[in-house]
This record gives structure tokens, sequence and C-alpha cells, in this order.
């Protein structure tokens, strides 16, 4: 019992501290000097890097998910609405979780052992002792950046996990390349794409932030580096069911689901 | 214990008064004291875990004392707001007992960061380039301009560092253990390049060690730092002959 008690208790400091760290980035952010070179630098970097993962995952998520539901359509003699649903479920849920998830593995942890290896090699306290506000330098550039580049992600991994699926209904169905995606922006509308966006920058903003904030207070020691990494990972991973359940439930509220 | 010279006290271009440092109850630093005179290399030594990093750290305000004062060059840094301390820290090079060096950027990046901090001072671009390329030379390290920090050895990595940190010719030089993990050699290179650049620059240097025959050839007077406090100062030839069995037991081992 006692054991619990200081898990939760570790736990619920862990929330204040993310939510102090939070709002220090809030603050940070909007005051000069702004470091828009290492912003653009790190844009390029994780959008880049993470590009080809994202692609690959969408692309086999599209041909899993047409795969797999086709028979059941089937039986009900409704295959034709197959783009309707695959689109709507992959812009809707599948295609910004799955992203995310697959960022909060490339990107946080890379920033959870980027940031905090320079904390344990003493390169933020060089970078603080040189002049410069290395929570700036290194903490606000890498959120915004993630939270930048996720939504662009989200939509390109969209984009390509509905061509899988197309190219399923082509080897499948005969179904043509303009049909498909006839079908498929005739099925969505905005109350699709819109709350699906939105929801992308707070998972870019919550990689981002528990990345961050794992690396900044990292512990001494190569373990440190490594537990950094791995924790940052579990805990987003965490965050991003949570977030995704509340932007459902708002989206619920003003769409109409 | 103490053997102070008389010096005017504008000569005194770092002053630390009654520093004191807890870590829960681990009492580090009691009470400590130091002046740091113009253009003298003061040594302060003491054994590992005895506070002399944590002193350093409150000296350059990477982390707070508990209570105490620090002046460098006649301003308390407890009492600077954040813009105030930046400004004060281009006078201040760190040497960092692990070099420090920026692992995603080059040589040349590492050295053109502090210059592009503090651009107000260069605003020329050339004259910037032309900056790393002499801070380079006077470590001898001018080909390794556009390597990674991983691709040089431990003594290179300390060489770059230390152009690093004299790159915008600060007044007061803070070493934290400059010869640590290096071998006899490379460590006798680094001194004698701090000897080197001291006299070019007339820095005032600040040197942690614990590491004798460092403080033996670079000490101009020394501070042994014991139990938290300023035990004992002098210069080498003092404390080393002190009767004093702590300091003797400490020049022992």
């Amino acid at each position: 019992m006692r054991k619990i008690k200081a898990q939760l208790d570790l736990f619920l400091i862990e929330i204040g501290d993310l939510t102090y760290f939070t709002s220090r980035f809030f603050k940070e952010t909007f005051k000069r000097p702004f470091e828009f070179k290492e912003l653009l630098n790190q844009c390029y970097s994780m959008g880049n890097k993470s590009l080809l993962l994202v692609a690959i995952t969408g692309f086999i998520i599209g041909l899993v998910l047409t795969l797999q539901t086709r028979p059941t359509l089937m039986e009900f003699g409704a295959v034709s609405w197959m783009p309707s649903m695959v689109s709507i479920s992959i812009v809707r849920e599948i295609g910004p979780i799955l992203t995310a998830l697959v960022c909060a593995g490339r990107i946080g942890s890379g920033i959870g052992a980027e940031i905090g290896s320079m904390r344990v090699t003493e390169q933020i306290d060089a970078m603080e002792v040189s002049g410069t506000n290395p929570f700036k330098f290194l903490v606000v550039t890498r959120v915004l950046a993630v939270t930048l580049t996720l939504p662009l992600l989200v939509i390109i991994g969209d984009a390509v996990a509905l061509f899988g699926s197309f190219l399923v209904e082509n080897v499948k169905g005969n179904v043509s390349f303009v049909l498909y995606f006839n079908q498929v922006f005739n099925s969505l509308e905005f109350g699709d794409i819109m709350p699906a966006t939105i929801k992308s920058f707070f998972f870019g903003l919550a990689i981002g932030l528990v990345g961050c904030y794992k690396g900044y207070y990292c512990k001494k020691g190569t373990a440190g580096v490594g537990k950094a990494a791995n924790s940052a990972v579990v805990f987003t991973s965490l965050l991003l069911f949570i977030i995704d359940f509340i932007a459902v439930f708002v989206t619920d509220i003003f769409f109409d689901l | 214990m103490t053997n102070n010279k008389q010096i005017p006290t504008q000569d005194i271009v770092l002053e630390i008064k009654d520093l004191r440092k807890s870590f829960g109850d681990n009492h580090v630093l009691n009470g400590f004291n130091l002046q740091l005179h113009q253009s003298e290399n003061l040594v302060i030594m003491g054994k590992s875990g005895s506070g002399k990093s944590v002193m350093i750290k409150c000296l350059v305000g990477l982390m707070e004392a508990d209570s105490g004062s620090i002046s460098v060059m006649h301003n308390d840094i407890t009492k600077l707001d954040q813009r105030a301390l930046d400004i004060l820290r281009a006078d201040i090079g760190f040497l960092f007992q692990g070099s420090a060096l920026y692992d995603s950027m080059t040589v040349r990046e590492n050295l053109e960061f502090p210059l592009r901090r503090h651009s107000k001072r260069f605003k020329d671009d050339t004259n910037r380039d032309a900056i790393v390329i002499e801070a380079l030379e006077n470590v001898g390290l001018k080909d390794a301009i556009d390597l990674m920090p991983a691709e040089l050895s431990g003594g290179m990595q300390k060489r770059v560092a230390l152009a690093r940190a004299l790159i915008l010719k600060p007044k007061i030089m803070l070493y934290d253990e400059p010869t640590s993990g290096l071998d006899p050699i490379t460590a006798k290179e680094i001194i004698m390049l701090m000897q080197v650049i001291q006299k070019k620059y007339g820095t005032s240097s600040l040197i942690i060690t614990h590491d004798v025959d460092c403080a033996r050839v670079i000490s101009d007077r020394m501070i042994l730092l014991i139990d938290g406090i300023d035990y004992a100062t002098g210069t080498f030839a003092e404390l080393s002959t002190h009767k004093d069995p702590k300091i003797k037991a400490f020049f022992k081992n």
C-alpha cells in the first residue's frame, strides 16, 4: 500500500513538473530573441527523417485495412462503400493516431535522448554560460517544430494510406483511380478533416513537450539518457490516447458525429 | 590559516564571501571565501566531492547558492537579472571538465556559437570567420575546423573547448578539472597551452583541480577546499610544506 502511495506521489509530482514545464514553454515562446534558424533546422530534420517511416506505415495500414474489411463488406454486398469507409476511418482516427504513435517513437525518443545526452555531458550548461537560453534554443524550437510538422506528416500519411487502399481495390475490384478518389472526396466532410488536423497539432505538442521534459531533467549517466528516451515514448503514447479521447469527445459535441 | 598579500580592491576581479550550499543534509559549502586578482592564476584544490564544481557553477549562475555573495568584476551575480547575467557571462570563459562541445555541430559551428550569441561584438561575418581561425590557431587545431567533435581525441576536444571558451576574449577564465581524463603528456600540453594563453591575453584564471602536478606548474596562489571552507591559502611551496596534518595528508595523497 505504501509502495502504491509512493508511486502515486511520484506520478503526481511528475504531472506538476510537466505542467510547469509547459507553462514555461508558452512563456518563452513569445519572448525575444526568436530562434528561427534552429526552428527551421528542426522542422526539416523531424519532417524529413520521419517521412519515409510515416509513409510506409500509412501504406501498409491502407493495404491491410482494405484487405481485412473487404470480405465482410462483400458478404453484405456493400463493397462499393469501401472508399467511404476507409477514408473516414483513416482521416478521422487511424491516420492521426498512428502517425502520432510512430512519431512518438521516432521523434519523441530522439528528442529525449538528444537533450538528455546534452544534459549529462554539460552541453546545456555550456550553452547557458555562453549567454544562450537553452530552454529557448533547445526546447521551444523542438516543441514548435514537432507541433508544426506532425499535421503535415498526418496529411501525407493519410494520402499514402488511401493510395494503399486504392491499390487493393484496383487489383481485387478493378476500381479506377478517379472513381476511387471521387468516392473518397465525396464522403469526406469538413467535420472529418478539421478536427483531425487540429488534434494533430495537440499530438505534436504532446510529443515535443514530453520528449523535451524527459531529456531536460534527465538524471546523470548514460542510464539516465536511456531512461529519458524510453519514458518519453511510454508517457507520450499514454498521453496521445488521452488527448485522442478528449478530442473525439469535443468533436462529438461540435460536429455531432 | 590564510596568507593573503595586501592587494588593492580594484585589482580584485572575482570575490566570493561566505558561500553556502547544501543538498538536503549534505552541506557541501559551509562559508567558502575567495578573491581572484587581475592576471592571477588561482588554483582551488580539493578532494573529489569536496564541492569544487558546485562552487564554480554557483560562480556563473548555473547553480543557486543558499547564501553568501559572489561578485564578478564588481557585479553581485546573485542580484543580476537574466539579461545582465548573460552580458556579464561574455566576460567569463568556462572550460568544462568533459569539454562539453556541442556534438551535433562541427568545430567551426561550436566556435561560432558564442560569437552569434554576442553578435553585437562581432557584426561582420568575415571578421567572425577570422576570429574562429585565430582561436583554433591558438590551440594548434586549425586543420580540425570542419570536423565533428566525435572525430577528435580527448585532448583535441579539450583544446577546441579551450578555443571556444576564449573566443569572446574573456577577462576571467574558469577551468573545471582541465587535465582530468587526459594522459600525462596531453595533460602537460593543456597546462602549457593555458599558460601561453594566460600570458597572451592577460586573463585572470580560476583553476579547479585535484591534480597536484597541474597546481604546482600553473598556480600563482592556491586555496585548499576542505570541509566546505577555504581551509588554507598560500603558494604551492607554502602549502606543500605546511605542518597541518590535513594539508600534509592532502599533498601526500
